[in-house]
């Protein structure tokens, strides 16, 4: 049991320690021009030993230390929520300031757009395999739509729904689903058509309906295939979210922090916004996860 | 005497390919029986797939006319006439092996405690029970072939066609397999349908042996077994048996002389 968990751990906080490692040594090679630069100007010397010191503590690092991004994230989470004057502990409410609120306002674009996306994904799927006329019509368009820059049709999307007086949620969602449909799409044609030859004949031999050969054939043989196409949805489904907020000059979500972090050079918040994006992920994809291997054990088709 | 169940006069099937017409059957006269087991062999191309297949409504002839219990194969088909049996279990993997049964009775609209008895009844007839709630990954191959004859018989149709089934298994398993399948047989009463490409199995199961050969694909000779119907594996060494395979052999050489 120790062994199994050790051989499971092992080689993760070896990646990790290895990232560690080139991360620390490449903020100190990063930052340490603007020591070097700082103390020419007050005509000083600096030591090695100094400006390794000062690399590992700058306000405005070119590349944050990763002590810095954990301790940022940790204040603007934690601490933030349950100290300050605006932290859901005194005021009742998520505080504009904290990570928490931010990466949840991304996160329900990121949802519904997921739901739309993947809906409309499975939708299209149907329609392909079931329509000859969709089978040649949609998938080139749909390959099409994903070779536009989703930062040059981004603004568009906002700037048109909101002409029309849609606003908040819903135009980020849009552009969440327009990034998440495609694997889907993908994912769900191939699994459809998963089943061979002869598994359609012996359906034809019972005189199946198509409803039927849909219910009882193509939807479960499609399970694999659309869980991992769920997996890369979602993560695309983020994406989509976190650049609607860009171009909208939004105040609130991942993105919005991105941004300001960007205007006012604070490096350390752009990277803690980065890392939160990235746990964010990392969960999604993981529930998914578990819910499929949850599925496809009830069905049987995991070992 | 009774109507034939199945009657093929004059069959022919041509498919248009890109090389031009190939003639998977040509000038098929065949009439077979209530109760006959009929065996198919021939080398590939031959067309033995293609009649079993056409008889079953999955191809369609191009001449000729093919009657299964007096009416058209796709009319046959919605009357159930028959349970079709490919090389393949094809089991699905997401369902349990009573669950693989139930689901040609769920298409046909059979009602639950129905479908429950029927899956009860054909994996007793095919000697897999207590085997309703594995999964199918969970048993060997030749158990598998078995759960998909369960399949076919769920349904009672009249008509069993097999596609090869036991081509991919082993002897020994095909011999067991081929013993309880004619064991089944004589309980059943079932019209058989039997593609193969193995002397022995199509001797060792038949009443009757249609030989065939390929280019276009069509019937050099059908031989009538004198075999009873009561056969143990050791009969396979008798002197008739042997013979019967003879004539096999000899009719599937005469067929490539002609190529």
């Amino acid at each position: 049991m120790a062994g199994r968990f050790v051989a499971r751990v092992l080689p993760v906080l070896t990646v990790v320690l290895a990232i560690l490692v080139i991360w620390y040594g490449a903020a100190i090679w990063m930052n340490a021009q603007w020591t070097r630069d700082q103390a020419a100007r007050a005509g000083q010397e600096v030591t090695f030993i100094e400006i390794l010191r000062d690399t590992m503590a700058q306000d405005r690092p070119v590349l944050p230390a990763p002590h810095q991004v954990a301790a940022e994230l940790w204040n603007s989470t934690v601490v933030e929520e349950l100290t300050s004057r605006r932290g859901i502990v005194q005021s009742g409410t998520l505080s504009n300031r904290s990570l928490i609120y931010h990466g949840w306002i991304t996160l329900s674009a990121t949802l519904l757009g997921f739901v739309i996306g993947s809906g409309l994904g499975i939708a299209l799927a149907i329609g392909i395999v079931h329509n000859r006329a969709m089978d040649q019509s949609v998938m080139p368009w749909a390959i099409a739509s994903q070779t536009i820059p989703i930062l040059a049709i981004a603004p568009m999307i906002i700037v048109v729904l909101n002409s029309v007086g849609v606003t908040g949620l819903l135009p980020k969602a849009i552009i969440s689903a327009y990034l998440s449909f495609f694997p889907v799409v993908v994912g769900m044609v191939k699994g459809l058509r998963a089943p061979d030859h002869m598994q359609l004949d012996l359906m034809k031999t019972y005189n199946a309906s198509r409803a039927q050969v849909f219910a009882k054939l193509r939807l479960p043989s499609s399970m694999p295939y659309l869980f991992a196409s769920l997996k890369v949805g979602i993560a695309a489904s983020l994406v989509g979210a976190i650049v609607g907020e860009l171009p909208t000059g939004a105040v609130a979500g991942l993105g919005a922090r991105l941004l300001a972090g960007s205007y006012y050079g604070q490096t350390v918040q752009i990277w803690s916004a980065l890392i939160g994006a990235a746990v964010l992920a990392g969960l999604m994809v993981g529930l998914i996860g578990l819910l499929q291997r949850r599925t496809l054990r009830r069905m049987g088709m995991a070992r | 005497m009774a109507a034939p169940v199945i009657e093929a006069r004059g069959l022919g099937l041509t498919f248009q390919t890109n090389d031009g017409p190939v003639h998977a059957l040509k000038d098929v006269n065949l009439t077979i029986d209530k109760g006959d087991f009929v065996s198919f062999i021939g080398p590939s191309g031959c067309g033995k797939t293609t009649f079993l297949r056409a008889v079953a409504a999955l191809e369609h002839p191009t001449e000729g006319t093919l009657t299964v219990n007096g009416m058209t194969p796709d009319a046959a088909r919605q009357a159930r006439a028959y349970g079709y049996v490919f090389q393949a279990a094809g089991l699905y993997p997401w369902r349990t092996i009573a669950g693989n049964i139930k689901l040609p009775l769920e298409i046909m609209g059979f009602d639950r405690a129905e479908q429950a008895a029927r899956v009860d009844r054909v994996l007793e007839l095919v000697e897999l029970k207590g085997f309703g709630n594995k999964f199918p990954w969970q048993l060997s191959g030749g158990m598998q072939q078995r759960a998909s004859i369960a399949r076919a018989l769920a349904f009672d149709a009249d008509i069993l066609l097999m596609d090869e089934p036991f081509g991919a298994l082993d002897e020994i398993v095909r011999d067991h397999l081929n013993e309880q399948l004619l064991d089944l047989w004589a309980r059943t009463g079932k019209t058989i349908g039997f593609v193969t490409h193995s002397i022995p199995e199509a001797v060792y199961l038949s009443t009757r042996i249609v030989v065939m050969s390929p280019r276009p694909g069509r019937i050099t000779d059908v031989i009538e077994s004198p075999l009873p119907r009561e056969r143990p594996l050791d009969i396979r060494d008798t002197p008739q048996f042997i013979e019967i395979a003879h004539r096999v052999r000899e009719g599937l050489r005469a067929g490539h002389e002609h190529v």
